[in-house]
């Protein structure tokens, strides 16, 4: 009656990575057996979603790609992490996202273009931003006219004082509509609107956040990839050209509400708060925070009045 | 339209303050704590040491609340510290530490995801503790059933598989019927009871009249949800029973946590994996203060002061004696004060002018005292009463120490900012005073104190800084720096051998006691109060970032009353107790059963929800009954008693 339940003793599995041994417990993925692969749709608090496909690796005998943040590693498996077929995909897929999105703030993502040959200017220079993508239907897409690269640029979206959701950076990774959703947060306020190159992530009738369900939580920031959700604090701080992350500090501390005891991590730029993050792997918050802990730091810097 | 809480958010305090013919003024430090220091000399020469209260702060680190306690006990000689534990969970560290000897929860978040059952009792973790309701949605999906008791049908509820809407102050009634269905349907663990518990058989008996027919009359929820929720805590393999303030702020809190108890020694949901109970606190560090021994009974690790042992060793390690009985909890202060008993006060973080309840009586106490200092971040509406007010820096992001949460769990405080200006850390304050008044202390950082109250805490023995750091905080007890205890309490009561089992937990008889405020014909509605997600207490901190979803104080009716009184929403109205009354504007909520309307704390400056609620306490623990306030709802453009 008193015992504590114990998982199962796993067993490890042997595989090698580009001709290396590589021993892990069962049940790893490739990307535990490869670190330092790139991701974008990954997210080690989320279910696997496989929408980006930057990850993919070649496994022996398998006739496609496979994804390795998502595929378990298997007795015997033979991955291969660098052939012509897994840069040339990489390299596509790098091509698309930056051709269509805003990749300037996407961690990686400049490192990654440079060492696999990304040329996302060969499909021409960007079209138009448009400030109608969030009114379109199915099927209301225009076709290209081949002379300029589809984007997705749009207006970023600036309807409350906390963050700001600068879609034209957005991949449809899908992450944040995870954590909004079912996996962490279960308050289902943003999902997958539109179909095609018009699918967007949209609050309820693309409501501004005020009249939609949001409770403020910020746990799709937490796991946004692009900086397309970000604090407005970094927004506005990036507008201004002083957002510096070279000079910020980054310190964890137990948030000043409530007793549930949430690590946050504190962005400190300049002795100022600039951002709110909280440690993935901590047993209390698994990176999860509520308003309160996201946002609510201000008062400690109200220093001076104006 | 227009939003109440239009005021400015509060200026951090930067300097030291001193009053001069009625009037606070800059002053340096130097001069500060001179006078805060004569006047607590003063005070104690002249009326002796029981003269000094120490309110110290539940949202300051460990080791602050252990130097604050340290001061009352060796600078000072009294006992009289406590903290605002006492508005919110002390009823909950009461009856847990009556039953089984101490006051934490006895479970972890971990074991909420693999429970099956989970009861929410008076408490709206959805809104309140909002990262702790995550550990209940991971369990619910996993297949976890939820009842929720509330009179309100909260956010917390909506995601319950059954709501039991219980009327205000009926809690004992629904859990003696949820006892006696339980005890006749034959599905109590004997074995259980056999082994860890004393007081069945005169258990058994005191519920006998709490029929699911009487309970229904009185609580409101219908004998079937009784039964069911009764029958499905019994059946299920693991299950947990999780409170808030719906429990403790009550007149008699402490009995409605051990009628809560009562119900997990019947079923023996304690002291096993994934089955426990569950007070939420409700401040970052509320559990750690009273660890610390910020509380007037019991030294550091919940060790009692009248035993003799105890204090010797303690005052062998402080050079001093310590006073062989309670000092005075923080509502005995308060009354002390009215009393002309305790003339000096030095309140740390803590804002009771507008956190008590009976505002205006608060305020009338405070103003008697001859000498009061408050350490704050904040010039509150308390620190502006002060004769000297002390700026202080932010615990949770400008010092470094530990803070204790709801599941025990001892963590890492880490220094992020400069605290602005002149602000000090609390601790090297305190340390300025107990020098000022012939103590020679110096602390070089804050390791040093927590090594200190681990050589004097046993279930804190094993948590070294470094270990803190590595295992992400770690869960009292520890008794030894080798090992960590299993993630629950209490398992001792589940050994077959007498000896290991130690004192086996008593049950409680316990009587219905109805709220004390009555309703009547000319306060027919029957007023709770509570938090909101984005907002926090008396909304000091919460009102300094421009939350979306605020949107400033309310009276919530339910659409029937709101029909009945001819109000829409929007609408300003007067809402009066027997004690004060405030205009709050008109929210109707379909959540709310006619009767029934709700108000928050978090906007004082501009609707006093305080002055409206009744100072009745419980007399183990001295919180008062804020959930249950007798109200009349009137229109502003009629007549006052008019219709």
């Amino acid at each position: 009656m008193t015992g504590v339940p114990l998982a199962p003793p796993r067993r490890l599995v042997d595989v090698t990575v580009d001709g290396e041994a590589v021993r892990l417990p069962e049940g790893s993925t490739i990307l535990d057996a490869c670190p330092g692969t790139p991701t974008l749709c990954y997210g080690d608090t989320l279910t696997p979603k496989n929408a980006c496909r930057i990850c993919v690796v070649e496994v022996k005998g398998a006739r496609t790609l496979v994804p390795a943040c998502s595929r378990r590693v298997e007795p015997g498996m033979e991955i291969m992490t660098d052939t012509e077929r897994v840069r040339h995909s990489r390299r596509l897929v790098l091509e698309l996202l930056g051709s269509s999105t805003d990749l300037s703030t996407t961690p990686g993502a400049a490192e990654w273009s440079e060492e696999y040959g990304a040329r996302p200017e060969r499909f021409g220079p960007p079209g138009d931003a448009s400030t109608d993508r969030d009114a379109r239907h199915p099927g209301a897409h225009e076709s290209p006219d081949g002379a300029s690269a589809a984007t997705v640029a749009q207006p970023a979206k600036v309807d409350n004082d906390l963050y700001v959701r600068d879609y034209e950076k957005c991949i449809l990774c899908y992450k944040c509509v995870d954590a909004c959703g079912e996996q962490w947060q279960n308050t289902f306020a943003i999902g997958v609107a539109g179909r095609g190159f018009d699918a967007r992530i949209s609050t309820e009738h693309a409501a501004p956040l005020p009249d939609s369900a949001c409770v403020y939580c910020g746990n799709c920031i937490e796991v946004c990839p692009t900086g397309a959700l970000s604090f407005k604090s970094e927004y506005d701080m990036r507008a201004e050209g002083t957002w510096d992350e070279s000079r910020q500090d980054q310190t964890t501390t137990i948030c000043t509400y409530c007793g549930v005891g949430c690590n946050l991590t504190l962005h400190v730029q300049d002795n100022e708060i600039v951002k709110v993050s909280s440690p993935h792997d901590n047993p209390v918050t698994h990176g999860n925070l509520c308003v309160k802990g996201r946002f609510g730091f201000q008062h400690v810097q109200n220093r001076t009045r104006g | 339209m227009a939003k109440k809480n239009a005021r400015a958010p509060y200026l951090r305090l930067t300097r030291p303050l001193v009053r001069d013919a009625g009037e606070l003024r800059p002053a340096t430090w130097a001069e500060a704590l001179d006078r805060a220091a004569d006047g607590f000399r003063r005070n104690v020469e002249r009326h002796g040491p029981d003269a000094f209260g120490m309110f110290s702060c539940a949202r300051a680190t460990n080791e602050m609340n252990f130097v604050a306690q340290k001061f009352t006990r060796v600078v000072i000689g009294t006992n009289n510290v406590d903290s605002c534990n006492r508005t919110c969970h002390a009823p909950s560290v009461a009856g847990l530490a009556a039953a089984f000897g101490s006051g934490g929860g006895t479970s972890s978040y971990t074991e909420i995801e693999d429970t099956d059952l989970i009861v929410m009792w008076g408490s709206s973790a959805r809104e309140a503790h909002p990262i702790f309701f995550q550990h209940v949605l991971k369990a619910i999906r996993r297949g976890a059933r939820v009842f929720a008791v509330d009179p309100r049908r909260t956010s917390t509820a909506r995601w319950a598989d059954r709501w039991l809407g219980l009327n205000v102050g009926t809690d004992i009634p629904l859990a003696n019927a949820i006892a006696r269905e339980i005890i006749h349907a034959g599905l109590h663990n004997a074995t259980f009871v056999e082994r860890g518990t004393t007081g069945f058989e005169e258990f058994a008996e005191s519920v006998e009249p709490w029929t699911l027919e009487s309970a229904e009359q009185v609580t409101g929820v219908p004998a079937g949800a009784i039964r069911e929720l009764a029958h499905a805590y019994a059946r299920a393999e693991r299950a947990q029973l999780c409170w808030t303030l719906g429990i403790t702020e009550h007149h008699n809190a402490t009995d409605n946590v051990r009628a809560l108890i009562n119900l997990a020694l019947l079923t023996g949901h304690v002291g096993r994996y994934a089955s426990g109970l569950n007070p939420l606190r409700g401040q970052n560090n509320v559990q750690g203060g009273g660890d610390m021994g910020a509380i007037p009974d019991r030294l550091a690790g919940f060790q009692d002061i009248l035993d003799a042992r105890v204090r010797e060793r303690f005052g062998r390690a402080w050079g001093t004696e310590i006073q062989p009985r309670y000092g005075l909890n923080l509502t005995d202060m308060l009354a002390a004060m009215g009393e002309g008993r305790l003339t000096a006060a030095y309140i740390i973080g803590e804002n009771p002018t507008q956190s008590e309840a009976d505002a205006e009586h608060t305020v009338e106490r405070l103003g008697r005292l001859d000498h009061l200092v408050v350490q704050d971040i904040f010039l509150t509406k308390t620190a502006r009463m002060a004769d000297v007010v002390l700026p202080a820096s932010a615990a949770w992001c400008e010092s470094d120490g530990t803070m204790t949460n709801s599941e025990r769990r001892v963590q890492r405080v880490r220094k992020a900012l400069a605290p602005p200006g002149e602000a000090r850390d609390d601790i090297d304050i305190l340390c300025e005073l107990a020098r000022r008044l012939g103590h020679d202390w110096h602390y070089d950082a804050a390791e040093d104190i927590w090594d200190e109250v681990r050589s004097l805490s046993p279930i804190h023995a094993g948590m070294s800084y470094s270990r803190l750091e590595e295992l992400q905080g770690i869960q009292w007890p520890c008794y030894s720096e080798d090992r960590v205890e299993p993630s629950f309490l209490h398992s001792r009561l589940w050994e077959t051998d007498a000896e290991a089992r130690g004192r086996p937990a008593p049950f409680a008889v316990l009587r219905h006691s109805p709220p004390v405020d009555l309703l009547d014909e000319d306060f027919p509605l029957r007023l709770t109060t509570g938090r909101r997600l984005d907002s926090y207490n008396t909304g000091v901190q919460s009102s300094g970032f421009a939350s979306p979803l605020r949107r400033g104080e309310n009276i919530e009716l339910s659409p029937e009353d709101a029909r009945r009184l001819g109000v829409t929403p929007g609408e300003e109205v007067r809402v009066s107790s027997r004690r004060g009354t405030v205009t709050a504007p008109v929210f109707v909520d379909p959540a709310l059963r006619p009767g029934l309307v709700f108000m928050t704390m978090h906007f004082p400056d501009e609707v006093d929800t305080n002055s409206l609620t009744i100072e009745a306490t419980d007399p183990i623990a001295g919180t008062a009954e804020y959930k249950a306030t007798a109200v009349r709802v009137e229109p502003l453009c009629r007549p006052v008693g008019g219709n």
